[in-house]
């Protein structure tokens, strides 16, 4: 397993620490949702970088208020067919202002990372070395995009707007 | 028609370059089967029974004269040679190689065609009315906002690996000649009370194992909120779609388990949050899809030209065919030809490449280079001066698409069924080609009026058979074909379920059964003019149970 | 829970293995020799649950040529093998209905 992070394969800086195990005091760390809830305000209290990994059909709303308390946000997909957590980033990114690291991880294609990108995924978590080494060609994989998410990535509308203002000779 | 700039362009290129690594990677093994299948279904690439099979879009059913060119090209080289429109305005080839395809949708791709999207859970074709933009009764073309739904849906990178397919259809005038009732999302444009036009949002309807017609939960949507409403469906749909059961994933089911109304809440909550934000559309957004439509250069003509009237009384043949082939065109002196795909003994829907050339210069020559593809399976020629009917109609006779037929019993919508398709449990084209044979006698079809039969080769119902009048659902018993009969299904604004008028049948006693109804009919109705639906409404299911259960 | 690829087969009658090859889709029968044959009377034919399921498993092990790999019943007439069912029987001899010829696509001739 690789972690993909800046575009670039990267060694993982958080730990995953089981829910009977204890959590370390200066490591960044990823916990289960469960735990994490059960232990809002002790983890919270961490000086270390916590993360929590959110299942794929529990509601973000519910995430929203401990947001700026986490440093990582890992969210699941369990088979490449299970879209729900592009979903989930959307909001995370754009509804709730989320900044901090937003990971994939489950079962991930590497035709699938350009569209993580756009949904507000930054890290990734990669089962197949050749998907690994193929990120960086996958994410230039398309130039055009015809809807808006939270990535900036302009829209072929704005690109158009340009194209026709340039023509037009006149300035945006 | 929809002009494509450079980018519609490069975002196909990217994709056939995409895609031709994608057939690479599954060739050399590194991409294992399961994972290639669904990557290919967004091509619209399916395994069927003999070979590959690939089902390109048709973007609310327009093709320029070019892009049909190309589909014959492409059915000759890499095809047998001919091609079959489906009941989503789409085309598929069935002998397609998938070492073949990456060429093939390069080819497509300098047209402007390709398979995006045609299957695969994912939006699929947005689909409309085939007489867009010329019919007379639409209040704007429906094409304009269904050209803005499909690029926003269109590589989507939220609602690309849903819980199921989700099938869009947009419609502008109060009779539905899209079957809106029967997609998993409807936008029905009208004009309210206030004089203002906008948008009825329909969710929900979806045939296949548990059929359902579409419930309204926006009785009004104003036009500029469509994208963000749409969104706000699709992502509500993402998130609570069922994943456990692939037969209870569609968004018929989430809306059902919810009730038309809670689920209604949960959109318009989600609404509320986006209707202000990016997607919201201006005047200038919407004006600029619709100025990338081109309309022909109409002239003034008066209806009725001496170059039609004359053949009308004289030539008897072209006669019956104008009669049943050509609609009111919502330009004086022009008029709407519907080209049946339906000759006896053939498949419904099927065209040869030599068929689809010959089309091809026949909408250049008398249709501004325009061609539509209906949901029944036909073709229509959308630009036709009135004075110019008679010398197409010989055109089209010679290429053996003007059969006086549509929309009476012989223009029957079908699927592929078990000569071609691996999902299928019954043979559907023997079925369909037997009765055009029984039906063969044009003024008895004339006699009878409307009738629309639909078939399908399983329950996935791609055949539409849930709402034809008469409906036709092939099964398997005990290893055999036997097919359920149905009656009373419709698809236009009336929509209904069909309901099962006996025990199933088997192959041989198909047409028989058909036949049956259709005598059944004709003893009930109450006169000549009263079509088959009509006296179906009239008398209900019992005395036509009763007849077919007569002789069966 | 049985893997699909441990569940035993029910074998009744006579059943080869068949597939789609990956390259056009086409219907291939796994031979006796390990080899993949487009005609069915060159099939390896079974007759027992057991050399059913490791004549699968071994089709299997080929998944970078073929595709949807299953067992299908066939019936022998003369020691050979012919399709056991509608669908093999379409399976191998290609659709039922007269196909739009290349022959007929050329022989429209439109004039107007």
């Amino acid at each position: 397993m690789q972690l993909i992070k800046g575009g670039r394969i990267v060694a993982d800086g958080f730990v995953r620490v089981a829910d009977d195990a204890p959590v370390p005091n200066r490591m960044p760390v990823i916990v289960s949702a469960a735990r994490f809830l059960a232990e809002a305000e002790t983890l919270a209290r961490r000086t270390a970088p916590t993360g929590v990994v959110w299942p794929n059909d529990r509601r973000v709303a519910e995430l929203d208020p401990y947001l700026p308390s986490l440093a990582l946000v890992a969210l699941v997909f369990p088979t490449f067919r299970d879209g729900r957590a592009f979903s989930q980033a959307r909001l995370i990114r754009e509804r709730y202002g989320f900044r901090g690291e937003l990971r994939a991880t489950g079962q991930v294609l590497r035709d699938q990372f350009l569209f993580m990108l756009r949904a507000g995924f930054d890290a990734f978590e990669v089962t197949k070395d050749a998907d690994a080494a193929a990120f960086a060609q996958a994410a230039r994989r398309y130039s055009v995009f015809y809807q808006p998410t939270g990535d900036g990535r302009a829209t072929a509308r704005a690109a158009r707007a340009r194209r026709d203002s340039l023509a037009s000779g006149s300035l945006l | 028609m929809y002009v494509h700039d450079a980018f519609d362009r490069r975002l196909i290129t990217e994709r056939v370059e995409e895609f031709r690594d994608q057939v690479r990677r599954r060739l050399s093994g590194e991409l294992t089967e399961d994972e290639f299948k669904l990557l290919r279904l967004l091509n619209g690439v399916y395994l069927q029974l003999h070979a590959y099979m690939l089902r390109i879009g048709i973007p609310y059913g327009t093709l320029s004269s070019a892009q049909l060119r190309m589909l014959a090209h492409v059915a000759r080289r890499y095809d047998r040679g001919y091609g079959h429109f489906t009941t989503r305005q789409n085309i598929q080839f069935h002998w397609i190689k998938l070492e073949d395809l990456p060429d093939a949708m390069a080819e497509l791709a300098r047209v402007g065609l390709h398979g995006i999207q045609t299957s695969g859970n994912s939006v699929r074709n947005v689909t409309t009315d085939q007489w867009a933009g010329v019919a007379p009764d639409e209040i704007e073309d429906p094409r304009v906002w269904a050209e803005l739904v499909r690029q926003h849906v269109t590589l989507h990178p939220e609602f690309t690996f849903m819980p199921r397919k989700f099938k869009i259809a947009v419609g502008t005038a109060a009779h539905d000649r899209a079957a809106l009732r029967i997609h998993d999302l409807a936008l029905q444009l009208y004009r309210n009370e206030a004089g203002e036009t906008g948008f009825e949002v329909m969710v929900g309807g979806g045939l296949g194992r548990t059929p359902f017609l579409t419930k309204t939960i926006k009785q009004f949507l104003p036009k500029r909120d469509v994208l963000s409403y749409v969104e706000a469906v699709l992502r509500v749909y993402n998130q609570y779609g069922r994943r456990d059961n692939i037969y209870k994933a569609r968004i018929k089911i989430l809306v059902h388990e919810l009730g038309a109304e809670a689920f209604a809440r949960e959109v318009e909550q989600e609404w509320l949050s986006i209707k202000d934000g990016a997607l919201a559309l201006d005047d200038a957004a919407i004006a600029e899809i619709a100025a990338r439509f081109r309309y022909p250069a109409y002239e003034r003509l008066a209806d009725d030209p001496i170059e039609l009237k004359k053949p009308r009384a004289t030539d008897r043949r072209f006669d019956t065919w104008h009669r049943n082939a050509v609609a009111r065109h919502r330009i004086p002196g022009y008029a709407i030809v519907t080209l049946s795909l339906k000759a006896e003994g053939e498949t419904p829907g099927d065209a040869t490449a030599a068929q689809m050339d010959a089309i091809a210069d026949l909408a250049d020559r008398y249709s501004a280079g325009e061609i539509r593809v209906g949901h029944e399976q036909n073709l229509v020629l959308p630009h036709v001066r009135q004075q110019d009917l008679h010398v197409l109609w010989r055109a089209l006779d010679a290429a053996g698409v003007a059969t006086p037929n549509l929309g009476l019993v012989s223009d029957i919508i079908a699927c592929p069924g078990l000569d071609y398709c691996s999902l299928a449990n019954a043979r559907s084209i023997p079925i369909a080609q037997e009765l055009t044979r029984r039906f063969r006698d044009g003024d008895l079809a004339r006699d009878l009026g409307r009738l629309h039969i639909n078939i399908s080769g399983c329950i996935n119902a791609c055949g539409h058979h849930h709402v034809g009048h008469i409906g036709i659902l092939g099964v398997e018993k005990n290893g055999e074909e036997y097919y359920q009969v149905t009656i009373g299904g419709r698809a236009d604004e009336e929509a209904e379920l069909g309901k099962l008028i006996g025990p199933a049948v088997p192959y041989g006693e198909v047409a028989n059964v058909v036949e049956d109804i259709v005598a059944a009919y004709v003893e009930l109705r109450e006169r000549p003019g009263e079509i088959f639906i009509d006296t179906l409404k009239r008398v209900g299911i019992e005395p036509f149970k009763e007849r077919v259960h007569a002789t069966h | 829970m049985t893997s699909p690829l441990q569940q035993k087969i029910k074998v009744t009658g006579p059943v080869v293995v068949t597939a789609n090859r990956l390259t056009d889709g086409a219907v291939i029968y796994r031979a006796t020799n390990g080899q993949w044959t487009t005609e069915l009377p060159g099939a390896a034919v079974v007759t027992t649950s057991d050399a059913a399921m490791a004549l699968l498993a071994a089709a299997r092990t080929d998944a970078v040529r073929v595709v949807d790999v299953y067992v299908a019943p066939v019936v022998l007439a003369d020691g050979k093998a012919r399709p056991g069912n509608l669908r093999e029987r379409i399976r191998a001899g290609g659709p039922t209905i007269r196909l739009p010829a290349p022959a007929d696509a050329r022989s429209v001739h439109v004039c107007a």
